[in-house]
């Protein structure tokens, strides 16, 4: 899936949906590196920056979640028009923290925030862009990791497939060697959320909010145990789980036998 | 002056989140101009409720990247009146630090990269690295230098990870405070007054516009306020920030996703602009020099001014950052353990000013320490009225000028508010209609 054409550097955009921004921002973050990637790329759309525009794209990058029927008319415009789409942070990849109003009745959110007024501004469920149109690659994590997007980008300028990590944050952290966080009395995520972020919650004090979402071959009845011996009932567990993977848990009804 | 005009951008561009700007004139007459916020809604009050103590700064910091520091603290500052939670001078020492660099970051995003493109004529800050390398690099070493304020003290600039109700979860070492004093001195204010010095020569590319209004921001009797203080307002003078209700008393109009707000007049401002008008006494010397020397007196009645207000304020909390640093090493880092032991559970509204104006967290917790109740007024929603209204004055003074030029006005003053709309509808385009 080469997106560059001999000797022409490859248009790349990003595009924002539903959610903070701080994924945009942490890119202009790498202001060390940032010039060195503008030689390597086209950039050719990226409103939070600038004020041009383009046709078409060999690289999209999307941000945010889906949440209203104009970013699904949006989404679908840009995916024909891009050879390679990729998610960017959380609430591309799985709806993330915007997803928690998912669990409640939206009428009833929108009257919370709106009042009487709640049918002016039309909404939906909070959903990932995959649930739309196709992915080709994902960058996870609230915020998005950057050594990761580097990656990711670099890959696909070099048209090779970028490597994804499917294992527990725990791996990391053991790395770090820093001490268990549950074994701390914290509860923690790190056992079933997905790796890439260099366990940096742990290793700052806090714990792991699984903000990169759930591993693809979890061990859910070990998870349980383990949370349970430290003293944390599986309601908890699913409560916090919800703060960033309201939609995985959906998918996962079962979880914890409820 | 019989003229049609419509003028519609959609989705503008160089602000944080979606916006369109729509100005109507029909046979001269202006029928409507307004900020059509189209961001979509998030409803973060909504998702607080029955979250624990812990989780509320975690979740709102993402209401915004840009000002993921700013919610988390004001979070954290309401959480800790609710509950009781008494915080050392050294927390508070090391928050303002933080305030700071936040401040710093987020005003030289906006002056430097998104604001500037418009004083030379290009539409954004790439094509600057060619024609204006020296430039673009000493802003580029800027906000680094402020994100490492953030990554040092909070473990990461976005979205911070080790500041919780009650203090911190992990300390910055005497080694990496040196560290930041040391760059703070040298390389920081060597670039910002070499980028201030620069810009000093655009200042005429700054739309001549005045427009008086009620300016409203944090105020105390020792600092130039912005981790705490009252609530000032030019017109009214001195508020608790527990009354923050009676002061913003928001409304809800059809072109936009967030709400409005306005107090003793049609419409107030926040921002940089604001508390220089109502702080300039507390800016430190150098800042107080910088102002001078880009044009700036308090009271300014010229909206766009508030780019020039935010790189006065890059100075000032430079400066008082190398002090606050120096106050810390001074008494040492005392290895201090977050204080949360709720003493009371109950209601808790706080307030900081934020880069885009000030910020008001409002919770109620049960006497499981979970949010019953929960409300977020940001600054780029008390801005929106006043955008208008300055849109309103604005298009008759220039409405003889060529439709790029109104068009570009229009923008660059939007831009000047440096709205940040992802927060707004916990929510910015331009339409020019014709």
């Amino acid at each position: 899936m080469s997106a560059r054409k001999k000797s022409q550097k490859p248009k790349v955009a990003f595009f924002d949906f539903t959610g903070c921004e701080g994924c945009q921002l942490n890119k202009l973050n790498l202001e060390n590196d940032l010039l060195g990637i503008l030689e390597l790329i086209d950039l050719v759309e990226f409103r939070e920056a600038m004020d041009d525009k383009a046709e078409e794209y060999d690289i999209a990058f999307i941000e945010g979640s889906i949440t209203t029927p104009s970013c699904v008319e949006r989404i679908y415009d840009i995916r024909r028009r891009t050879k390679i789409l990729v998610a960017l942070g959380q609430c591309a990849v799985s709806g993330g923290i915007n997803a928690m109003k998912n669990n409640y009745p939206l009428a009833q959110v929108q009257e919370e925030v709106y009042g009487k007024d709640k049918y002016l501004f039309p909404s939906m469920p909070a959903m990932p862009v995959r649930a739309f149109v196709q992915v080709d690659y994902e960058v996870r994590g609230c915020p998005m990791s950057m050594p990761e997007f580097l990656h990711v980008l670099k890959s696909l300028v070099l048209g090779r497939k970028p490597e994804i990590k499917d294992y527990a944050v725990c791996v990391e952290c053991k790395l770090k060697e820093n001490e268990c966080v549950l074994e701390k009395g914290m509860f923690c995520l790190g056992p079933i959320t997905r790796a890439g972020c260099d366990a940096i919650c742990p290793s700052n004090g806090q714990y792991c909010t699984g903000c990169r979402g759930l591993v693809s071959n979890m061990n859910k009845n070990g998870a349980i145990e383990m949370l349970k011996q430290h003293g944390f009932s599986v309601e908890e567990a699913i409560k916090r789980m919800a703060m960033f993977n309201t939609n995985e848990l959906v998918k996962e009804a079962n979880w914890g036998n409820r | 002056m019989s003229r049609n005009l419509s003028i519609n951008v959609h989705h503008i561009t160089r602000v944080e989140g979606h916006g369109n700007i729509v100005v109507d004139v029909k046979n001269g007459v202006l029928k409507r101009a307004y900020l059509n916020i189209v961001e979509p809604p998030r409803f973060f009050e909504a998702m607080l409720k029955g979250r624990n103590f812990h989780e509320a700064a975690i979740i709102t910091s993402r209401i915004c990247g840009i000002c993921s520091l700013g919610h988390q603290m004001t979070s954290l500052k309401a959480t800790e009146a609710a509950l009781g939670l008494e915080v050392s001078e050294q927390t508070i020492a090391l928050r303002k630090l933080l305030v700071h660099g936040a401040t710093f970051q987020s005003n030289v995003l906006h002056a430097l990269f998104l604001a500037t493109p418009d004083f030379l004529n290009v539409g954004s800050v790439f094509p600057l690295v060619h024609t204006h390398k020296d430039v673009v690099l000493a802003a580029l070493r800027l906000k680094h230098l402020a994100n490492e304020i953030g990554n040092l003290i909070s473990g990461r600039a976005v979205h911070p990870i080790s500041i919780v109700p009650g203090g911190f979860t992990k300390l910055p070492s005497e080694k990496d405070l040196l560290y930041l004093r040391e760059k703070l001195l040298n390389e920081g204010m060597k670039d910002a007054l070499f980028t201030i010095d620069i810009l000093a020569t655009l200042t005429d590319q700054i739309p001549d516009f005045y427009r008086e209004t009620e300016y409203i921001s944090l105020s105390n009797d020792y600092e130039y306020a912005l981790y705490d203080g009252l609530i000032c307002s030019s017109d009214a003078g001195l508020f608790p920030v527990e009354e923050y209700e009676s002061v913003t008393n928001e409304f809800i109009v059809p072109h936009s996703t967030s709400k409005h707000a306005k107090f003793n007049r049609s419409s107030y401002m926040v921002g940089a602009l604001a508390r220089f008008n109502n702080n300039y006494k507390f800016l430190k010397p150098k800042a107080r020099e910088v102002a001078d020397k880009l044009g700036l007196k308090a009271p300014n009645y010229n909206p766009y001014m508030n780019t020039v207000a935010q790189l006065v304020e890059v100075v000032h909390c430079i400066e008082d950052s190398i002090e606050l640093i120096d106050t810390l090493l001074d008494k040492g880092i005392k290895n201090e353990k977050p204080n949360q032991e709720p003493t009371r559970y109950g209601r808790g509204i706080a307030a900081t000013e934020v880069p885009r104006g000030i910020l008001f967290h409002d919770y109620t917790y049960n006497r499981k320490g979970q949010i019953e109740k929960a409300n977020c007024i940001i600054p780029t929603g008390q801005n929106l009225a006043n955008i208008d209204e300055d849109m309103r004055k604005l298009v008759p003074e220039i409405i003889n000028e060529p439709k790029d030029e109104i068009t570009k006005k229009l923008e660059m003053l939007v831009r000047a508010y440096d709205p940040c709309i992802s927060c707004s509808v916990h929510l910015l385009d331009v339409k020019f209609e014709e």
